[in-house]
């Protein structure tokens, strides 16, 4: 279920039993063409309609309206308390999964794939199912407690984490196994401590790999809409995130305010994918200075 | 592959520290954010009568809604696949300006919220949009359409397959086919017999990743469809429905049914990665 994220730099066009020019060119002309249509005119789009008032009325639209103020704080605040869950426990699976040998290790395994075959939505409705206050498997604990977990920020992170549990952990795991763990046994027999081991060591082989992983969970963390939908119940001021604002404005037929708050998130889109090819860059150099065999 | 060798893979003991912290946060983590929601869901779906689960998940809007689900996911996986199939070809083969551009900008789906996808795609495609002011006078209905629904699944799934498809064909060799040219094949023979054999699990990991991502699909699917039952409500929609009329039971029961084709999806990706390393090495 991996992708291979890290594209290779090798550079195409080798002359063997190429095609004639006329079909390459056709080719590559068909290919600009779907690509516009699909996703570079769409991207224009965006920008278009949300600076269809010059960039004062975008900017009212988005910090004059208190909801889209608040949902913009929402998910800045959402957004990175998920990512920061499943980067530190991703961390703890990859380097249990990849360093030891144990029972149910393939089982753990497996489950950190669970998240990507299961609709958004029925992860939602999961956890209504647990923690709604009428009927829900903690219910009646949570009205004790007089905590609100469904319809209240809780459940955001929740439903969040949910979604983007893979993403840091299946980023993490085969780059650590690639890299295998001689370097972490000569610290072990050089007496260093775990943090040490751990900081000094594991940390500046990961890194890049870490930092692709977080990227990647946090553009979706941000853009998670389904199961953020479903346990939201769409309190204005409480619970809506800018991808349920997107939703709500567009609902209203205020299509200047929903492109403005789209803008924003597209803006955040684009720089994850700048990021990504800075960092495969980062990746593939640091991959052809040292490790030279690296399989 | 049986639960026990699942359970019980081969133990080994390595000096390194962590092993207790790592797992139990790990444990602890899984739980809590995954395995009890899950258990919720299956609990919920024990406490039904087999034949109130079947009143609930095999309803005749509900078998509307899972027809219009899976059918646009699988029509949208197979065009994402002829597209990918295309995009990994001319990426990983040709040298054209803008390359550079063209590979980055493939993993848009990836990173773009699926609400902003639903906003755009509805807007361009509606009577007066920058598409459907020439489609719509042709009678193609980019909007509020079924075929809106696989439009924006086809744009999510796109890159799922050009990125498993590029790799492989990236780290095929020239020399097979260089000797099929010098035994005389046409470019066309060579692509069919040699490069097609060999990238076709490629294609179908990505079939499989873009298909599961397409039933889920709920973000970009209730801006670009007109969501009425029985005609353009996909089965996250009926669930969300379900759910807002305070009926779990319901909303449990097709939601099985849903969690089953896309899990099924997954065990078959799973083993048909295993089967490739299998192959490979």
């Amino acid at each position: 279920m991996h992708i291979n994220t890290v594209r290779s730099r090798k550079p195409p066009g080798r002359n063997v039993a190429n095609e004639p020019l006329w079909f390459r060119v056709l080719l590559i002309a068909i290919t600009w063409c779907i690509a516009l249509v699909l996703i570079i005119i769409p991207l224009v789009y965006v920008f278009v309609q949300a600076f269809a008032n010059g960039i004062s009325g975008w900017w009212k639209q988005l910090f004059d309206d208190p909801e889209t103020r608040h949902s913009v704080f929402l998910t800045l605040m959402v957004a990175p308390a998920a990512v920061l869950i499943n980067t530190v426990c991703g961390l703890a699976a990859a380097w249990t999964i990849t360093k030891f040998r144990f029972p149910g290790r393939i089982l753990l395994l497996t489950a950190l794939d669970l998240p990507f075959a299961i609709s958004p939505v029925v992860a939602g409705l999961m956890l209504v199912l647990l923690y709604n206050v009428r009927t829900g498997y903690f219910g009646s604990f949570l009205n004790a407690a007089d905590l609100r977990i469904i319809f209240a920020w809780p459940g955001l992170v929740l439903a969040t984490v949910f979604v983007t549990i893979p993403f840091v952990a299946r980023e993490l795991i085969p780059l650590m196994q690639a890299l295998g763990d001689d370097e972490e046994l000569a610290a072990v027999s050089l007496g260093a401590s775990p943090w040490q081991i751990f900081l000094r060591v594991t940390l500046p082989n990961i890194r890049w790999g870490l930092l692709f992983g977080i990227i990647q969970c946090n553009a979706r963390a941000i853009g998670e809409f389904g199961a953020v939908f479903v346990v939201s119940g769409r309190i204005e001021r409480e619970t809506y995130t800018m991808a349920l604002r997107v939703e709500k404005l567009f609902q209203d037929y205020n299509n200047t305010g929903s492109f403005a708050v789209a803008s924003v998130l597209t803006l955040m889109a684009l720089s994850t994918l700048l990021l990504k090819t800075l960092l495969e860059r980062m990746i593939s150099r640091s991959a052809g200075e040292g490790h030279g065999d690296g399989h | 592959m049986s639960f026990w060798k699942l359970l019980y893979s081969k133990k080994s003991r390595s000096p390194l520290p962590g092993f207790a912290t790592g797992l139990s946060v790990t444990v602890v983590w899984l739980t809590i954010m995954l395995f009890i929601p899950m258990l919720a869901l299956v609990a919920k779906s024990w406490a039904l009568t087999p034949e109130e689960f079947l009143k609930a998940a095999w309803s005749e809007r509900a078998r509307a809604a899972y027809t219009l689900t899976f059918g646009a996911a699988a029509i949208a996986a197979i065009v994402d696949v002829a597209l990918g199939m295309l995009f990994a070809w001319v990426l990983v083969r040709y040298e054209f300006p803008g390359r550079g551009i063209l590979d980055a900008i493939i993993d848009l789906p990836f990173a773009l919220p699926t609400a902003v996808a639903g906003l755009v795609y509805s807007s361009l495609y509606v009577k007066n949009g920058w598409f459907g002011r020439y489609l719509v006078p042709l009678g193609i209905e980019g909007a509020y359409s079924r075929f809106a629904i696989i439009l924006v699944l086809v744009f999510l799934g796109l890159p799922f397959v050009v990125r498993t498809v590029q790799p492989l064909l990236a780290s095929l060799e020239g020399d097979i086919e260089e000797a099929a040219a010098s035994l005389g094949a046409t470019r066309w023979q060579t692509f069919l017999r040699i490069i097609l054999p060999s990238i076709m699990p490629a294609l179908f990991t990505g079939f499989a990743l873009a298909f599961a991502r397409g039933l889920g699909e709920y973000g970009s699917i209730i801006f670009v469809s007109t969501n009425i039952p029985f005609k353009s409500e996909i089965a996250p929609m009926l669930i969300y429905s379900r759910l807002e009329d305070y009926k779990y039971e319901e909303a449990t029961a097709i939601a099985v049914v849903l969690l089953a084709g896309s899990i099924s999806t997954l065990m078959l990706i799973n083993w048909l990665e295993g089967r490739n390393r299998r192959y490979a090495h």
